[in-house]
Formats: structure tokens, C-alpha cells, sequence
């Protein structure tokens, strides 16, 4: 008791170096947080686009389909397997596609993308497609062959809404067949290679320029949670054995191991944070510590044993640790749940992250396990920068430290 | 009542090098209530002495007993908790802790011995008020005066209830006054309670008002007078 008491006046002795190391804890706890907060919100939020925008939680095709896209490799029974998933309690919404890779070309140029032909009432419930579309309107018109195109694309094509397009693809029975096409609507997303990539048109025009044999080539599935992938994408490949079942991980295997690594990656970081915090406090202690020889010695003199010059030295560390971890943990809590409503606008690296499919408001996040496990680094780190200065004051010799009167 | 018996004791320094003497074979003894000096030119060994004699350094050779204890036999862990109980330490300077009151620095050494609350009150003021500074109670050390700092350290060595007190040079950093006013309290000390004192000291009018001088050069006991 009268230990902590003690340690706690030392604290405040030159108050001027203790309030630098606990302001340093504070801003490098409160800086570990946000970083954390924000990348952790980041890639989840990259997630969930992924998911939700883009791949689904399960997809389904013919096996070797997306090791080379031919065109003959579709799903023999789509109709029927697409209405048995939608039957299923794990799912929320699916929908099957025909693809074609192939040529789109403006007046003014060409490039190669991926030609999706959907159902426009089941893609808006799996891609969300029609949200996306910042210019013209969804399938809704009466229009005969309607195409999607991002406005990447469009940039690239030189080409407006209502303009014509030109697709140029090859059939299932070989031959190189064109056909014009209208820009009924301009998507965007925040995914630059996924815009610059994938064009939408009926899936029943596609089926008809492609051969009518043709059926689906891949299935996509939304399910209800995430946390039902796993169980889900084994029963679907115990049901249809012949087919390849894939979840987005197998799809998009690069989020999912920025997803898988992101803690540890940021445990590292955390430990990195955490361990110059602790040189910083040891060597504020050592200083204090040979500033305070005299009276140390004079301690020893008088009868104070070295548990308790131990602890005294060991308290005062913990302290500086102890004010500071905590209110940078406060500051971090704050600053996230402030940003998780607000968002940060990444507008001015708007272009570069696009690449990387990152939109430009970011919400960062935290979850409470993490806040734990933050405020158990710091009492480590607290105890293990407390034991070497404590050390070092009990190696003093009272004789001598006396002398240096 | 003997309290300190010391038997041929030697401090050697570098004795690689070149061996320093600082203490060369002393023999001394000390009796309860005794109001000893221990005087001579600097560099002849009062410190080291001391040292020996209050369990804070080791003598290379000889003994030293405090009543039926040898200490120059004891692990320093357990020298500690020795001058804990049984001796009572005024330095030259830096006695005090400073971000403690005078009451706090006093009651502190209680502390150590985990005395009981009311015992440690009682005591502080006690204390407080033999050396005259009940009204500084509860001043820093840094609001204090040297002299009345070197009080309030005589008030922490007998908080202990030591067996004596060993101050070495306690006056050494005080204007003539304050020693004289210090010296004082030793000594009314020593009469009215019978506290054993041995310090050493540079300073004339301190050594004329010692009982018992002993004058040590190059390490050695060249006389020792008892004043009757
Ligand atoms: N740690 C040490 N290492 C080597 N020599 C030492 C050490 N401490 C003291 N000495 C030597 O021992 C001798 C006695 O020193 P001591 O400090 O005991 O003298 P003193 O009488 O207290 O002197 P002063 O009046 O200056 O305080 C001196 O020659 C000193 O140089
Ligand atoms: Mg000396």
C-alpha cells in the first residue's frame, strides 16, 4: 500500500518526463487502434463488396470451366439445380449465368471482356446490378438486346448512353458471331478491374447467339450469412459431385488470405508498436533511476529490503504505462466509433485504391475482442518494461551510492 | 550495557593495486547512552568505520557485534532487515525522501517495520515534537531548511527504536547555528532518554561537546578520551 503510494508521488516527481512517456503510450496505443480500426474495417468492408457485388458466397460450374472459359463446358442440368437451390433455408438468393469472352468494340476502339448473360430479376437480387447504375436504367425497357457497361468501358469506348456497341464472340458451334447492342445503363463500382472487365446482356439473347444447346455456365449463390458458407459449399458438392463447388475463398483467393493473415499481420504490428513504448518507458526509468541513486542507497541504508525497492521501481513503471495505455485505448475507442458513423473520405486516393476494388469512404472497425486484447499487450508490456529498470535499482550498493554526496 | 563491540577491524581498498588501509585493526567498544566523536583529518577512515560498524559495508577482516549479534557475519539481505530494527542512519545530506512531508519520511521507517497505525501516529508526534518541529509536520523536505532537514532525519533514525545512532557528519552542511541547534537536540537526546549516539564530525565546537573522543589517522585509533 504504501509502496503504490510512494511510486505514485515518484511518478509525478519531474512530471514534465513522465507526462512525455504516458503521452507517447497514449499516441501509440491510440495510433496502433486506429490503424487497426481502419484496415480492419477496410478489408472487411472489401469483404463483404466482394461477396455482395461480385463473386457470392458459392459459385458454382462444370469442372476445368474457369481454368480456360470453353464455351461447351456448362452446367447440364442449370434449370433444375438453380430451382433446387433456391429451395434451400441456406439461401437467400442465386441465379445462373451464361458467359461468353469476347470483343466489345465502339467506333472508335475495341477490348476484351467478359460477357455475362443474366436474368435480370435474379441478378439484381445476387449483384445488386441495378444499384450500381449511375446512368440509363436496369432490363426494365422494352428494348431489344440491351447492354451493361461500366463507365470505365464507356470512357474506354468513347461511347454515351443509347449508344450502339458492337459484341463479337464465338459460338458453341464455332463460328465467329456478331451482334449491336444498345447502352441502356453505366454501372460503376468501386472494383476498377471488375468494371473494366464484365459486360451485362439478357442471358436469353446470349443462349440465343451462343447455340440454343447452351445452358448455364455458372450458378452464383447468395447465401443468408457468411457463417453458413463453409457447411453449405459441402452439401452442394456432395449433391452434385460432378460439378465444382467453390466458395469465394477458391474464387478470389487473394482477399481471403489478406482476410486470414490481417490479424496476425496486425499483432506484429501491434507487438512493434508496443515494444518501443517499452524501450521508451525503460529508459525514462533507468534515467530516473540515476538521477535517484542517492536516495535509493539512502533506502537500502535505512532498512528498505530489495522486495520492496523492487516493487516501489516496478510500481512506478506500471503507472506509466497504466495512465497511458488506458486513455489511449479511450482516445482509439472514441476516434473509431466516431469515424465507424462518419466514414473517411479517401477521395484524393480514390483512383488508387479502386484498383484494389477499396471504395473511398472508409468505416473503420473494431471489435471488442480486440480492444482486450490491446489492453492485455499494454499490461505486458507494462510488467515486462518494469522488471529490468526495477533490477537495475536493486544492483545499487548503498556505500557507494551514499558516497556520491 | 555493551552495544558495539568491534575486534581488530580492517578495511583493505584496491588490494590489487595499491592497498589503501582505510581502516587499520580497530578495536573499539561502545556502551549504552554513550555520546561518542569520531574525529580526525579527512581521509583517515571515519566513514568506512561507520560503515562497518552499521552493517552497510563489509570489513575485510575482524568483527563487529551489536549486543549479541554478529554482523560482520551477515548476509547483506539480512543486514537489511538488521539496521531495519536496530539502527538508526543520519547522513551528511540527502536523508529524506523528497516528495514525502516531514510526518511521511518520519512514519515511513514505521512502515517498513509494519507498526500499527495508532503506534506510528503517537510516535511521529512524539518525535516531531522532541526535535521541534511539530509545526512542520507537514512540509516537503525542499520547504525545509538544512538544519531543520537534519532534524527531521534524527526524528526518522529514533522512529525505529534503534539500538543507537550512527550520523556521519550530520553538521557538515549547516551553518554554525544549525549545528549548534542540532548538536543540542543530539544531546538532550542522549541525557533525558539515554540514546546511544556515535557520529563523526570535522567541526571544533561539536567535538568539545562530546563525551567520548576517538581520533582515528590513517585508519588507525590514535587516542580515545572519555571526558568525565
Ligand atoms: N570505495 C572506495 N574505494 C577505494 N578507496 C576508498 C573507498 N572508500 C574510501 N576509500 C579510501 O579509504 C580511506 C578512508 O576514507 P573515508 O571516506 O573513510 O575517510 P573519512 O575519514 O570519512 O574522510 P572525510 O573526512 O573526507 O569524510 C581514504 O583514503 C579513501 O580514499
Ligand atoms: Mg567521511
Amino acid at each position: 500500500m504504501m509502496l503504490i503510494r510512494l511510486a505514485w508521488k515518484n511518478v509525478w516527481r519531474s512530471h514534465y518526463r513522465s507526462l512525455v512517456v504516458i503521452t507517447a503510450i497514449t499516441l501509440g496505443v491510440w495510433a496502433g487502434i486506429f490503424l487497426y480500426g481502419f484496415f480492419f474495417g477496410m478489408f472487411e468492408q472489401r469483404m463483404r463488396d466482394v461477396i455482395e457485388n461480385e463473386t457470392s458466397h458459392i459459385q458454382i460450374h462444370q469442372q476445368h470451366y474457369r481454368d480456360d472459359y470453353d464455351v461447351h463446358l456448362y452446367i447440364s442440368d442449370g434449370p433444375k439445380i438453380l430451382e433446387k437451390l433456391k429451395a434451400d433455408s441456406a439461401v437467400k438468393a442465386a441465379t445462373g449465368r451464361i458467359l461468353s469472352m469476347g470483343m466489345i468494340a465502339s467506333p472508335a476502339t475495341g477490348t476484351g471482356v467478359k460477357i455475362n448473360g443474366v436474368d435480370p430479376v435474379e441478378e439484381e437480387k445476387v449483384t445488386k446490378l441495378a444499384e450500381k447504375i449511375k446512368e440509363g436504367g436496369y432490363f426494365s425497357e422494352n428494348l431489344r438486346t440491351p447492354i451493361i457497361i461500366s463507365q470505365k468501358t464507356a470512357e474506354k469506348l468513347k461511347v454515351k448512353l443509347h449508344s450502339k456497341i458492337v459484341l463479337t464472340f464465338q459460338a458453341a458451334n464455332g463460328e465467329i458471331t456478331s451482334g449491336a447492342f444498345r447502352v441502356i445503363g453505366i454501372f460503376h463500382s468501386d472494383n476498377t478491374a471488375y468494371d473494366q472487365g464484365n459486360v451485362f446482356i439478357r442471358r436469353d439473347e446470349l443462349k440465343t447467339m451462343l447455340g440454343d444447346s447452351i445452358d448455364f455456365h455458372e450458378i452464383a449463390v447468395l447465401l443468408r450469412d457468411q457463417s453458413l458458407m463453409e457447411a453449405s459449399e459441402k452439401r452442394y458438392q456432395a449433391a452434385w459431385p460432378g460439378l465444382m463447388v467453390e466458395s469465394w475463398r477458391d474464387i478470389v483467393p487473394e482477399i481471403a488470405v489478406i482476410v486470414d493473415m490481417f490479424d496476425q499481420l496486425m499483432s506484429i504490428f501491434m507487438l512493434i508498436i508496443m515494444l518501443s513504448l517499452a524501450f521508451g518507458i525503460i529508459n525514462t526509468m533507468l534515467m530516473a533511476i540515476m538521477e535517484r541513486t542517492r536516495e535509493i542507497g539512502m533506502l537500502m541504508a535505512i532498512g528498505m529490503n530489495k522486495t520492496k525497492i523492487f516493487f516501489m521501481i516496478a510500481y512506478e513503471t506500471v503507472y506509466l504505462a497504466l495512465i497511458g495505455g488506458p486513455t489511449g485505448l479511450l482516445l482509439g475507442y472514441l476516434t473509431i466509433q466516431f469515424f465507424s458513423r462518419r466514414g473517411i473520405d479517401l477521395a484524393s486516393f480514390s483512383k488508387a485504391l479502386a484498383g484494389y476494388g477499396i471504395s473511398n469512404m472508409v468505416y473503420p472497425k473494431m471489435e471488442a475482442h480486440n480492444y482486450y486484447n490491446i489492453l492485455l499487450e499494454v499490461i505486458l508490456v507494462a510488467m515486462f518494461a518494469s522488471i529490468y529498470p526495477a533490477y537495475k535499482a536493486l544492483k545499487l550498493n548503498p556505500v557507494d551510492a551514499i558516497r556520491k554526496i | 550495557m555493551r552495544v558495539i563491540e568491534t575486534h581488530n577491524l580492517n578495511k583493505v581498498y584496491d588490494e590489487m593495486v595499491i592497498p589503501v588501509k582505510a581502516v587499520d585493526n580497530v578495536t573499539l567498544n561502545v556502551e549504552q547512552g554513550e555520546f561518542t566523536a569520531i574525529v580526525g583529518p579527512s581521509g583517515s577512515g571515519k566513514t568506512t568505520l561507520l560503515n562497518i560498524i552499521g552493517g552497510l559495508d563489509h570489513p575485510t577482516s575482524g568483527t563487529v557485534k551489536i549486543e549479541d549479534s554478529e554482523i560482520s557475519a551477515m548476509s547483506s539481505n539480512k543486514l537489511i532487515d538488521f539496521r531495519l530494527n536496530n539502527i538508526g542512519f543520519i547522513f551528511q545530506a540527502y536523508n529524506l525522501i523528497p516528495v514525502l512531508t516531514a510526518r511521511e519520511n518520519v512514519e515511513f521507517i514505521m512502515l517498513l517495520q509494519n507498526k500499527p497505525r495508532k503506534e506510528r501516529d503517537a510516535r511521529v508526534k512524539e518525535l516531531m515534537d522532541a526535535v521541534g518541529l511539530s509545526d512542520k509536520m507537514d512540509n516537503r523536505p525542499s520547504e525545509l531548511s538544512g538544519g531543520q532537514q537534519q532534524r527531521v532525519a534524527v526524528a526518522r533514525a529514533l522512529a525505529s527504536k534503534p539500538k543507537f545512532i550512527l550520523a556521519d557528519e550530520p553538521t557538515a552542511n549547516l551553518d554554525s547555528h544549525s549545528a549548534e541547534n542540532l548538536l543540542d537536540i543530539m544531546l538532550k537526546l542522549n541525557q533525558e532518554e539515554n540514546i546511544t549516539f556515535i557520529f563523526s564530525t570535522h567541526d571544533q565546537r561539536v567535538i568539545d561537546r562530546a563525551r567520548r573522543v576517538v581520533t582515528l589517522t590513517d585508519g588507525r585509533v590514535v587516542s580515545d578520551v572519555t571526558k568525565s
